[in-house]
């Protein structure tokens, strides 16, 4: 049972294949809950807030979840009618500082006594009266005379320094955000991201949506985790409707994922590469992760994967043949990808810029809450595939990659040996597949619920947290590892030139479409 | 070093052949160069603008760019502004945050300009529709020539959709000029 210093909260398991628990928490206690989760070293995994005046709560709800090595817990913070302030945590988790301002951007309901106080996501596109999470809101409204404003940047002072503007629109193919550098000489003093740019109202839209349907939007909101953004919504929903997945389902689920760590994965090796000009790295590396690609299209349907999971099951199957296929090929792109290890090892250029660049020590990325592979390249060793025996992990033994110097080359490093344990765990999880249906029709009883979902995916934690009935939904909330991720990129660049700033950004490679949502 | 040139030497050109559009009016594979010099006068460079894509389509546009489509062999080059583009290459059912962004991006860009839109949230705002966040396609924002659907489309369908654009314009051209170009024919 999870440990939160003396307090003494109702827990209610929830049922879902992953240790989740809820409870409520008075506004008296909420601040002091997060210093004790802090302490204990838990983590800070979430925050958002709902609109619940016409339910049992009768107010707006702030909830927030709390993770440690026993599990997860979805604490709520019922505020009274009316009331539309709640405490600020953002001292205790800095993390909690641009999700504390996205709750005010969409509900109106803000930290009261924060410091920092501008809007995050509403850019100006809409009036700083419309709440579009409020429930008398429908999210179709626009406001064609509002238009993007200047943002106050933190100015930073002194003989010599300069800023360096970025974006939205970048120079490669690159999601949008503005990055503002105050620079001297070549070194980077200081680096504030403004993202938000590419905020489409997904969580207003999700009320617009029938439970079923979700999956698919949950598979959008960003591209390139969509499999384990499905995935968290199909366990959030079959968590309220207390669905039990097939194992043939189950371990389908876990093929996909793996398949998606590997293509991700093989992207981002090539392009680490040819951000320090080694285009080699990236012609070789981008034909493998194009094969990969190719054979989710034959096996799958799909060449990202998407839609490949829904509530109650996976709509992919295999026959002998697929099985083949899968085997041979993770056969050969490991062997490949060894090969290229090797290259990249024996290559002092590429080394050279590697290594001790945008480096994030254990103390910051815990501090911060880095998550992922890049935290597990500065020591942070959760990974819940390893730490919690979900089906069908618990009988895969998946090896954690950890690393402690937290730089552009141990972060390589941890994808490298990650790329190769899902090379390793694909072909166990497809010769071990267990018989049986690979859907089972989910059931409701009509009665509003709330689950949860939570999956390692290829860049982190992804957390999705849904209010429904089974068919209306109330409210769902798509968490994005980036969201702590970001923060911490302003900081791994600190002393930094700025020619190396693309290289450490793609060592992280993190999403905008994610957590703009 | 070695390991590197065994490497490529094992690997072998993998670049496959061009994809066909529309079989009759597809021109011969060796003109294609030759209509985009006639249309642009010049090689074709693109700058892509992500306007609020959930960042699927982001990833088929790079899968361009790998050997076996060898889209830099046809002619065609992503470049680092829009001040050097010949086209604009759109993603995203356009979000309110990012309106002003392509709209001043498309202003940024030499006439004669083409845009393709690239993806089913361009042409209509897709599974996003249109919202307070969310204007509902690009021909909102800027003028569209061309749309590739798909939810992402697929590399092979990408390089169609570019080249049919650039065809497109070609026999606006001439329909414009009244006269048939030397070069190509169709």
């Amino acid at each position: 049972m999870m440990q939160i210093g003396d307090f003494s909260f109702k827990l209610e398991a929830m049922a879902a294949p992953l240790p989740i628990w809820r409870a409520t928490c008075s506004a008296a206690d909420w601040s002091a809950v997060a210093q004790s989760v802090a302490i204990n070293g838990g983590r800070l995994l979430s925050l958002w807030g709902s609109d619940r005046r016409d339910g049992e709560a009768g107010g707006f709800v702030i909830s927030v979840a709390y993770a440690n090595t026993e599990g997860l817990l979805w604490l709520d913070l019922l505020l009274d009618k009316d009331v539309t302030v709640y405490p600020d945590i953002s001292g205790i988790f800095p993390c909690a500082n641009r999700m504390q301002r996205t709750i005010g951007d969409l509900l109106g309901v803000f930290a009261e006594s924060a410091e920092d106080k501008r809007p995050w996501l509403n850019h100006g596109t809409w009036p700083a009266t419309y709440f579009p999470l409020r429930q008398e809101a429908t999210g179709l409204e626009q406001f064609s005379d509002c238009a993007a404003e200047d943002y106050p940047f933190v100015r930073v002072e002194g003989d010599g320094v300069h800023e360096i503007a970025v974006g939205p629109v970048h120079a490669g193919i690159i999601e949008p955000g503005h990055f503002r550098f105050s620079v001297v000489g070549e070194r980077v003093l200081r680096l504030e991201e403004r993202l938000g740019y590419k905020h489409k109202g997904i969580d207003k839209l999700f009320e617009r949506t029938n439970a079923l349907d979700g999956a698919r939007l949950a598979g959008r909101v960003s591209g390139d985790s969509t499999v384990a953004f499905s995935w968290a919504y199909c366990m959030a929903l079959e968590s309220i409707g207390n669905t039990q997945l097939p194992p043939r389902a189950a371990a389908f689920r876990a093929l996909l994922l793996e398949r998606e760590r590997v293509a991700n994965h093989l992207g981002d090796l090539g392009a680490l590469a040819n951000d320090v000009a080694f285009a080699f790295g990236l012609t070789h590396f981008m034909r493998l992760k194009e094969d990969c690609l190719r054979l989710n299209q034959r096996l799958f349907g799909h060449r990202l994967l998407m839609d490949c999971i829904i509530p109650g099951g996976v709509t992919v199957n295999l026959e002998n043949e697929g099985v083949f296929d899968l085997m041979t090929q993770c056969k050969e792109i490991s062997g490949e990808v060894k090969k290229l290890r090797a290259v990249y090892e024996d290559h002092s250029g590429l080394q050279d810029r590697f290594i001790s660049t945008g480096r994030v020590s254990h103390e910051l990325a815990v501090t911060l809450g880095l998550n992922g592979f890049s935290g597990r390249a500065s020591g942070v060793t959760s990974d819940l595939r390893a730490d919690f025996a979900m089906a069908p992990y618990a009988d895969l033994g998946v090896r954690r990659a950890v690393h402690c110097n937290g730089d552009v080359a141990a972060r390589a490093t941890v994808r490298f040996d990650e790329l190769l344990e899902s090379l390793r765990l694909i072909p166990k999880i497809v010769s071990e597949l267990p018989g049986g249906d690979i859907f089972v029709q989910p059931v409701f009883d009509g009665a509003r619920k709330q689950g949860a979902g939570w999956i390692e995916g290829w860049r982190g934690e992804v957390f999705v947290a849904l209010d429904s009935d089974g068919e209306k939904i109330h409210r769902c909330h798509c968490h994005d590892p980036s969201w702590q991720n970001w923060p911490v990129l302003e900081h791994a660049v600190i002393g930094n030139i700025v020619p190396d700033f693309p290289l450490i950004n793609k060592s992280f490679n993190l999403s905008y479409a994610g957590p703009d949502r | 070093m070695l390991k590197m040139l065994i490497q490529m030497a094992r690997q072998g050109i993998g670049t496959e052949p061009k994809p066909e559009i529309d079989a009759d009016s597809f021109p011969a594979e060796h003109r294609l160069h030759q209509e985009i010099l006639n249309v642009l006068g010049r090689a074709l460079t693109i700058r892509e603008v992500d306007a609020g894509s959930c960042n699927g389509c982001e990833l088929e546009i790079h899968a361009t760019n790998n050997l076996y489509y060898n889209l830099e062999g046809l002619g065609i080059k992503f470049v680092a502004s829009p001040r050097h583009a010949d086209m604009l290459l759109v993603t995203g059912p356009v979000s309110r945050n990012m309106a002003m962004a392509l709209q001043r991006t498309y202003e940024a860009t030499p006439d004669p300009k083409l845009v393709v839109a690239v993806g089913d949230c361009t042409i209509n705002g897709g599974i996003f529709g249109e919202s307070y966040a969310s204007c509902g396609g690009v021909d909102k924002v800027i003028p569209v020539d061309h749309f590739i659907p798909g939810c992402p489309p697929p590399p092979i369908e990408i390089l169609k959709g570019i080249l049919t654009a650039v065809r497109q314009v070609s026999g606006k051209k001439k329909d414009a000029s009244g006269q048939k170009q030397e070069g190509f024919s169709g």
